[in-house]
């Protein structure tokens, strides 16, 4: 109990120092790029529980910036506690993302490429190959051993269309350290409460909060590729734009076969700091 | 053979800077087709679109445009004629939308239409 209280203190902690008008996905991309030279810490949990395994919470503490208007970089500490076992820091990942197509299209591509370094992961950021419930039942002593050094590739698809946005995205992902390519996905979908803005101040109007639905899962691997043996998840996802750009997105989600964890409950919360060179500028 | 590469990596440098600044000299708006140059703000003369639009200025444009649009050191004025008298309503949406990525200007595009709309009509209200 007291190392899941220093865990939640540590978590807010980091949140406090941190957002904007952002999509309410966990999983999913879209095809929105960070603004450039803005900077978003964001800190995404996710708690579950698998039958026959301790409860757990994964957490990922992300650092985006917009390097350029077609070019967001990011980097992610990955951490997690398992009840009745331990918390521990579970590694880091580096992401680029690049959008070829300088305008806006029906459907806009974007290029995504990451490296990872990471070792009894349960931050469930995406879900590849078997990615599973047996995944979860490892003590953190024994998921410490399996180093994943991987790199992962993703086609975003993203389309805005009157006031909705959706977005696909198709994963493969490679361990460095040998093994088949894996494949997985994402879709989401999400639209504003309301499309146009209202003429006054407000916290809590409608155009303050996008929902939306998110579905994901694995896709096999090189050898076997399907959806047998695979995690699939679907759920309802919402977040509200509150005051000084900080953001809070929460979405239950469900396993869809018996090879996923029942359900499992993420929570985010995100800051933007906008311009965060200028501000070590003289003059500015 | 030194100085002949010397001279043809100087040529085509100085031949991309042209090309650069011919494309950096606001002339986006040449590229807006048009249909969209042609379309008209559905919130035209209403004064709570302008007060909406603030809104969103404030929230997503001041901090490169400047808190009174007045432009900052490396992003432009939005009271200038270009933008005040030059551009079109359509013009500007056509840019919000597909923003001017190369000159590090975003696609707005996830605000939507309607909140597109409400940021044109402040900014065309500083001009008045």
């Amino acid at each position: 109990m007291r190392r899941y209280l220093w865990f939640l203190l540590v978590t807010v902690a980091a949140s406090a120092c941190c957002c904007a008008q952002e999509r309410p996905y966990f999983v999913t991309y879209s095809h929105e790029m960070e603004e450039p030279g803005n900077l978003e810490i964001e800190m995404y949990n996710a708690a579950g529980k698998p039958p026959a395994g301790n409860r757990f919470i994964g957490t990922t503490t992300e650092f985006e910036y917009g390097a350029k208007a077609w070019w967001t970089t990011e980097f992610y500490l990955d951490g997690q506690v398992t009840w009745h076992d331990s918390t521990i820091f579970t590694g880091y990942r580096w992401e680029n993302r690049f959008r070829p197509l300088l305008r806006e299209h029906r459907i806009n591509p974007v290029i995504y490429i990451e490296f990872e370094n990471t070792s009894a992961d349960k931050a469930l950021r995406e879900v590849v190959g078997h990615d599973g419930r047996p995944d979860f039942l490892d003590t953190n002593a024994e998921a410490r051993v399996d180093k994943e050094r991987e790199i992962e590739l993703k086609l975003i698809l993203g389309s805005n269309f009157r006031g909705w946005n959706l977005s696909e995205n198709f994963i493969a992902e490679k361990n460095l350290g040998g093994g088949a390519w894996e494949f997985g996905y994402a879709v989401a979908a999400s639209r504003p409460l309301s499309l146009a803005a209202s003429a006054h101040k407000c916290t809590f109007c409608p155009e303050k909060f996008q929902a939306g639905v998110e579905m994901y899962g694995g896709l096999g691997d090189w050898n076997s590729f399907g959806t047998r043996l695979t995690s699939q998840y679907l759920g309802p996802t919402i977040n509200w734009s509150a005051p000084n750009g900080m953001t809070l997105s929460f979405s239950p989600q469900f396993g869809l076969n018996d090879y996923s964890l029942p359900h499992t409950y993420r929570v985010g919360i995100s800051y933007e700091i906008e311009q965060v060179v200028n501000r070590f500028r003289r003059g500015e | 053979m030194k100085r002949k590469r010397a001279w043809l990596v100087i040529f085509t440098m100085l031949t991309l800077a042209v090309l650069a600044f011919g494309v950096a000299d606001g002339s986006w708006m040449r590229h807006v087709p048009a249909k969209d140059h042609d379309r008209k703000n559905p919130y035209a003369g209403q004064a709570d679109a302008v007060a909406a639009g603030r809104l969103i200025y404030e929230d997503h444009c001041s901090k490169c445009h400047g808190e009174n649009a007045e432009g900052t050191k490396k992003r432009p004025s939005l009271k200038s004629a270009r933008v005040q008298q030059e551009a079109t309503e359509g013009d500007l949406h056509w840019l919000l939308v597909n923003g001017n990525m190369a000159r590090g200007m975003p696609s707005w595009s996830k605000l939507g239409d309607p909140q597109i709309w409400q940021t044109i009509r402040y900014v065309k209200s500083l001009g008045q």
